[in-house]
This record gives C-alpha cells, sequence and structure tokens, in this order.
C-alpha cells in the first residue's frame, strides 16, 4: 500500500510541476471568461444601428415597429418595385414587406436585404406582426382592448398556473446544455488522461526504468497508482476550472455593472438586453421568454446535487474504465508511433457515445438511451447526458453497478497484458499475442 | 526442511547450510510461451561471496534473475533466501542493476533518487541521509537538481549505481556492471563492489567479460541453453578444468616421452626459444618432469597451464550437446 501511495504521489507531483499543467489550468479559465466577456460587451457596445424599411401595405402596423439602439425602422409609402428599387440605392440594412392580405396569409411576410438577415432581427419583426395579428383577430371576436388588457394580466398570472409546464419545457432546455456539456467534459478528459496514462507507461517502458521499479513494485500497484495519480491531475483541474472560472466571472461581471448605467430599472433593461443578445423595447416585456436566463433560471430547477455527484462518478468511472485500457496499449508497445493499431477498438466506442449522445439528447427516454446508458463501454458520457432529463434510480444504480465491474473488468485485463507487455522489447505485438498474455499463469 | 530420518544432527546441518547461502534456486523450471528460459536449474549462492552468473546471451540468466527479484514466478522448483521461501519482505533486501539501465529522464537527479529509495523501503528522512553521504563519495553534489536528461551516459550510470545501493541491501545483483563506464569510473565502481563484499554484501554479476570474473569473483554458475552446466567456487572449478598440461621455454631438441609426457604445440620463438605443451600422464608429478627436461634441454620458464575462465566458457559451451 505505501508503495502504491508512493507512486501515486510521483505521478501527481511530476505532472502538476509540469509548466503545460499551469498554463492549461490559468490558461483554460481565462480564455472562457474572456469569450463570454467579450460576447456580453460587444452585446452591450453594440452602436450599430440597423435601418429597416418598413412597407406596410395592410397599414396595421404604422408605429408598431418601435426605434431601439440596435434597429431603426423607416415607413415606406410606395410600391413594393419601386420600394425594392429605393432599397438598392438606400443605405438601409433591410426591408420589410407586410402585404394587405397578412391577417390571411401570415406566411406572406417578406424581408429584403442585401446581406443574410440575422436571427434576432427575424425574430423580432415576426414576434411584433405575430403579437399585433394576434391583438386584431382578438379584437375581431369582440374582445376589446379593455377585455385584452384584462386577458394579458390573466395570461400573466396565468403562467404561474402553467409553470409546471414552463419549468418542463425551460429545464429540458437547461437539461439539454448541461447534460452536453458534462458528456464532452467526460469525452474530453477521457481521452486526454487516458493518453497521459498510456504514454506514461510507454514512456517507463522505452526508458527501461520500468525493470528497476517493478523489482520493489507489483507491476499491478505501479499501474494502479499511475491511473490513480493521473485521475488525481485531472480532478485538481477540474475543480482549479471551476474556482478560477468562478472568481473571474464574478470579476468580470463586477467590473462590466460598474460600466452600466446606475440606475436599477435601467440597468435590469440593459441585463435583459445582453442576456438576450438583442434589445426587447416595445414588446411585452414579461411574456418573452429569454432562452439564456430561461437556462439559468432553470438550473436552479434541475436537482443539481445529484448531477455533480454522477458527473464525477461517471467521471472517474469513465476515465478509469478506459484508462487500464489504454495503459494495457501502452504496456504492449514500444514506442507511441506503434500505438495506432491498438487505439481504435478503444476510441471507438468513446467516439460512438459522444455521437449518440446527440440522439440521445433528443430522445432521452428511448431505447438507445436506455441501452447505451447502461453499458459499461458508452454509460459515462450516455447517463450523464439523460440525467439532468431525470432518469429512474434504478436505472442509475444498475448503471453504476455495471460500470464499476466494467472497470474492474478492464483493470484485470489490462493488468494481465501489463505485467507481461512491460517486459516485452523488439517485438510487433500482434492481436493473438495479446490475447495469449491475458492467459500466461 | 527437516526430515526426520536425517536425525538432529543432520537438522543441524541442514540449518547450517542454509544459513551459509544467501540464495538457493531448487529446482526452477520457467516456461514461455515458445521457448524454455530455465530446465530445472539448482544454484546455491554462498553469502559474503561475490558470484558471477555466467551464459552465452539468451541462457536464462535475466530469467533468473527476474525470478530472484520477483518480478516474475518459477513455474516449477523455489527459491529460498537467506533460508526463507522467497516473498515480498525480502524485496528491500535485494538491489538490482538491470543491464539495460534506466531512469525518467525528466525528473531531478536528487528527487529520482529519493523516490527509488522509498519505494525500497526507506523513510524519506534515512533516504535523505544515506544519498549525502553518496552524493559527497562520488563528488556529484552538483547533480542534485538537474534532470537526468542532462546527464551523460557514464554519469547516469552512477546515479543508478547509487540506486541499487542505497538502501544497503544484502544483495546485490549486477547485470553487466561496467558496461558504459569509462575505465577510471569503472574502478571507482570495482572498489565500492570489493567494499560492499567487505561488509558482508553478497554480489551477484552477471556478465560476459570474463576478465572481469577472473578478477573479481568466488564463485560462478554456468548457464547454457536453460540449463546448469556447472557450479562452485571458481578455484575448485579451474582445478576440474586443469588438464595436467605444463609449458616450457627452452633451448634445445624436446620429443615426447611415451607413458610419461607427451608434448603438443611446439613452436619457435622469435629469440631462438622455443616454447611447448607438456602433457603429464597419470602418476607424473610435475617435479619428475623437470628432472627429465633437465637432461635434455636448458629451461627458461615452466609452469602450469591453468585454464582461463574464457577457456572454461568455451569448453562447457561448446560441449552441451545441441538440444
Amino acid at each position: 500500500m505505501r508503495n502504491i501511495f508512493l507512486v501515486i504521489r510521483r505521478e501527481y507531483m511530476v505532472r502538476v510541476k509540469k509548466r503545460s499543467f499551469l498554463i492549461m489550468t490559468l490558461l483554460a479559465p481565462l480564455l472562457f471568461v474572456g469569450f463570454y466577456a467579450t460576447v456580453i460587451w460587444v452585446a452591450v457596445g453594440s452602436v450599430d444601428t440597423k435601418t429597416v424599411q418598413v412597407l406596410d401595405e395592410s397599414r396595421l402596423f404604422t408605429g408598431k415597429f418601435k426605434d431601439s439602439e440596435s434597429m431603426k425602422f423607416i415607413y415606406l409609402e410606395s410600391s413594393i418595385d419601386s420600394a425594392k428599387a429605393g432599397f438598392r440605392r438606400s443605405e438601409a440594412n433591410a426591408l420589410v414587406f407586410i402585404p394587405k392580405d397578412i391577417i390571411k396569409k401570415p406566411k406572406s411576410l417578406r424581408i429584403y436585404s442585401a446581406k443574410n438577415v440575422s436571427m434576432d432581427m427575424k425574430s423580432e419583426i415576426e414576434k411584433v406582426i405575430e403579437k399585433e395579428i394576434e391583438d386584431i383577430k382578438l379584437s375581431e371576436a369582440g374582445i376589446t382592448h379593455k377585455i385584452l388588457e384584462d386577458s394579458r394580466v390573466n395570461v400573466s398570472s396565468e403562467t404561474i398556473s402553467l409553470s409546471e409546464e414552463g419549468e418542463k419545457t425551460s429545464s429540458s432546455g437547461a437539461a439539454t446544455v448541461i447534460g452536453g456539456i458534462c458528456a464532452f467534459l467526460i469525452y474530453m478528459s477521457v481521452f486526454i488522461y487516458g493518453t497521459q496514462v498510456m504514454r506514461g507507461i510507454t514512456e517507463e517502458k522505452t526508458s527501461r526504468i520500468v525493470e528497476v521499479i517493478i523489482s520493489s513494485v507489483k507491476p499491478f500497484h505501479l499501474m494502479l497508482g499511475k491511473i490513480i495519480g493521473v485521475a488525481l491531475v485531472g480532478l485538481t483541474q477540474f475543480v482549479l476550472w471551476i474556482l478560477l472560472t468562478a472568481s473571474l466571472t464574478s470579476a468580470a461581471s463586477a467590473v462590466m455593472s460598474s460600466k452600466m448605467p446606475k440606475d436599477p430599472a435601467q440597468m435590469a433593461q440593459e441585463m435583459q438586453k445582453v442576456q438576450n443578445g438583442m434589445p426587447n423595447q416595445g414588446m411585452p416585456g414579461g411574456n418573452v421568454e429569454n432562452p439564456v436566463a430561461e437556462v439559468l433560471g432553470a438550473v436552479n430547477s434541475l436537482n443539481i446535487p445529484l448531477i455533480i455527484g454522477c458527473f464525477l462518478f461517471y467521471y472517474l468511472g469513465g476515465y478509469l474504465l478506459y484508462s487500464a485500457l489504454f495503459g494495457a496499449v501502452g504496456a504492449a508497445v514500444d514506442n507511441d508511433a506503434d500505438t495506432q493499431q491498438f487505439m481504435l477498438p478503444i476510441t471507438l466506442p468513446i467516439i460512438f457515445s459522444f455521437v449518440f449522445a446527440q440522439f440521445v439528447l433528443r430522445d432521452p427516454d428511448g431505447t438507445l438511451a436506455f441501452w447505451t446508458s447502461i453499458i459499461p463501454f458508452t454509460s459515462p458520457i450516455i447517463m450523464m447526458v439523460r440525467i439532468p432529463f431525470g432518469v429512474p434510480a434504478w436505472e442509475i444504480a444498475l448503471s453504476m453497478v455495471l460500470l464499476v465491474l466494467g472497470f474492474m473488468g478492464t483493470t484485470w485485463l489490462a493488468a494481465r497484458i501489463y505485467r507481461v507487455g512491460i517486459l516485452m522489447y523488439g517485438k510487433k505485438v500482434s492481436y493473438k499475442e495479446l490475447a495469449k498474455w491475458i492467459f500466461y499463469k | 526442511m527437516r526430515t526426520g530420518s536425517f536425525g538432529i544432527l543432520s537438522d543441524f546441518n541442514q540449518e547450517y547450510y542454509h544459513q551459509m547461502n544467501i540464495i538457493e534456486v531448487r529446482n526452477v523450471t520457467k516456461e514461455y510461451s515458445n521457448h524454455i528460459a530455465l530446465d530445472d536449474v539448482s544454484i546455491d549462492i554462498p553469502k559474503g561471496c561475490i558470484f558471477g552468473l555466467l551464459g552465452p546471451n539468451g541462457a536464462g540468466k535475466t530469467s533468473l534473475i527476474r525470478i530472484i527479484n520477483q518480478i516474475t514466478g518459477p513455474d516449477k522448483g523455489q527459491i529460498l533466501f537467506d533460508g526463507q521461501p522467497l516473498n515480498g519482505s525480502h524485496i528491500s533486501r535485494i538491489g538490482y542493476l538491470p543491464e539495460e539501465r534506466g531512469l525518467y529522464k525528466k525528473m531531478k537527479v536528487g528527487e529520482q533518487l529519493l523516490y527509488l529509495a522509498q519505494l525500497k523501503g526507506l523513510s524519506q528522512k534515512e533516504a535523505m541521509d544515506k544519498l549525502k553521504s553518496w552524493f559527497i563519495k562520488f563528488d556529484i553534489k552538483t547533480w542534485w537538481d538537474k534532470s537526468v536528461s542532462d546527464l551523460s551516459k557514464g554519469m547516469q550510470q552512477k546515479v543508478q549505481f547509487v540506486s541499487t545501493v542505497l538502501h544497503e541491501p544484502d544483495l546485490i545483483i549486477l547485470d553487466e556492471p561496467f558496461s558504459g563506464f569509462d575505465p577510471i569510473n569503472a574502478n571507482l565502481i570495482r572498489d565500492e563492489i570489493l567494499e560492499l563484499k567487505q561488509k558482508g554484501c553478497t554480489i551477484i554479476f552477471s556478465t560476459h567479460r570474463m576478465e572481469t570474473v577472473e578478477e573479481l569473483c568466488d564463485n560462478i554458475a554456468l548457464i547454457h541453453k536453460a540449463r546448469k552446466v556447472l557450479d562452485g567456487p571458481k578455484l575448485l572449478i579451474k582445478n576440474q578444468f586443469k588438464t595436467n598440461t605444463y609449458f616450457v621455454e627452452y633451448k634445445g631438441v624436446l620429443d615426447s616421452l611415451e607413458t610419461i609426457y607427451e608434448i603438443s604445440h611446439e613452436k619457435q620463438l622469435e629469440d631462438g626459444y622455443r616454447r611447448t605443451n607438456i602433457h603429464l600422464n597419470a602418476n607424473v608429478t610435475p617435479n619428475d618432469l623437470i628432472k627429465s627436461l633437465l637432461e635434455k634441454v636448458e629451461i627458461r620458464a615452466f609452469g602450469e597451464n591453468i585454464p582461463s575462465m574464457s577457456d572454461i566458457f568455451m569448453r562447457s559451451v561448446n560441449e552441451v550437446p545441441e538440444g
């Protein structure tokens, strides 16, 4: 046991002291926060006002489009053909054509533009028109402005009673994001740290120190020590990333908010703009769902402790399962270049699970989702995709038990290959050979 | 080991016998998938000697060393260490310098030696104290914070030698210890080895260099094609291999004397003298030979042909039938 601990400590210290570890640990949060800050800065500081011409044949929308910081509306009074001709000569960014029968044919709305119209602009214009048509249709149905106002109050108070439903949809957005991030992190770390284990073993083998070491340490202990040491390096990096990102984000947002208008109402408005990535003046603000705020708010509706707990479990489980196999490859070959032939069968299930994850995100309770989240080779990634959506406890338990059995199995297998492989030099090893090693006494 | 039929005295003798040997290899067989590395090998290695483990490449020396180091286990047979079946507690009593030297290239010399010493069971403090005295002894204090990859090959060898003996093992196994050393450092290491022997260490040499064996070894074992061909004290083996042949340098004419001696390999030397080998028949002593020679020729030099380790090696290896 003492020796395993010594091996773990060496593997850990050697990697943590490397300059590349320090750089990665510092750089990743900086990049992340920098990216985030740039997005906010661009959104807040964007003074690039787009001019939008509106040709409203239906005459229903006069004065309905309100100018904002990013969009300025000019109403035209001409035929569509001359408007199109005039648009080319003008400085305007887009031309909105609302035909006479827009109410009957809502799809006849046209937006012309020299370049592609941004999604933001398109959705804002559509929203204004949708809202107006809705109002008109309601009025036509005999609902007066007064009733409408009242009903709007009802609608917003009803959002609360509907919030079960609302939460359901919004957390599925959040679940998708969280599940995706977790799956990606596990996918990356299995690759990065699994390869580190493999390299470490090949290094010991090619530098021939392994013979000295295993005259003091059991080969299995050496392998296990290396795997655990590297796992701790990964955990350290995750924890540092989380801490650094959190503190940098709060520092960055403190700087950002000091630059923002002091008036709280205005600030709230600005914030919303930032989160929306677009202005929403002139809209019935409260009813507009804001995707980012939705996710952030919905995150609270998720079972965070369960997700973090499962993440750590599946990160470790997945890593242990695969790093043992990576380790076996490292022991079987003489140098890094020869690892390729054995890498494929190991990397395929990882890549497949990452591909399956896209389908599972769409259908987190389907058959594919169920089986891939139970089978140990794919479960670390797939189960993490499913967990934010809610998974029955027995499925999680089954998947966890199988994962533990799975990595015990791969570790056993790897240890058999390892103990023969590390002392085998100058021989191109085939799969047949590996199979033989497994059954050596 | 106690078997009733030997009686008390024999039991005592047996125990005494085990105490004499640091390693007893008992009928060890080791088989790999396509060849036999060791075939029913038994060797005793007495305490406090320098033991030469000899044999051509691929004879099975490394396999035996790995079994003694518990890197692999024997398929059949048993190893006794200091009278006990080999087990994990013996690891810290053995120091091993493999033929293929290796250190962590990017680790610092000091850290690396500390790590290796701790793996052998020393505490950090013990390891530190011992390392300091070795660094002073070898005058390598400035190396402590250097990366191994910044050292020359010879320097790395020195570091590795320190790592082998640092934990003061009772048994030191050196596989080709002098390869890669220049003559000055080779002498330094040789002196260290002799000093360790003085302190009571047992040293196993695995080597092809017969001059080293000639110079340092007390006992030897020769392994060829997975089998032990011969073993025992070096002097006894040499005696076994004596052919009762003498050489003489002389002026005059010399012929074989039927029933007393026969001459062979007669050679004209540049200065007019001749040199020849004389094989004595049974019951003829060297004194008889000299008496007989004195009457016939003028003798300049006379001596017994003592087989060199190299001769013994070649003869043993070539005598073993194929297969």
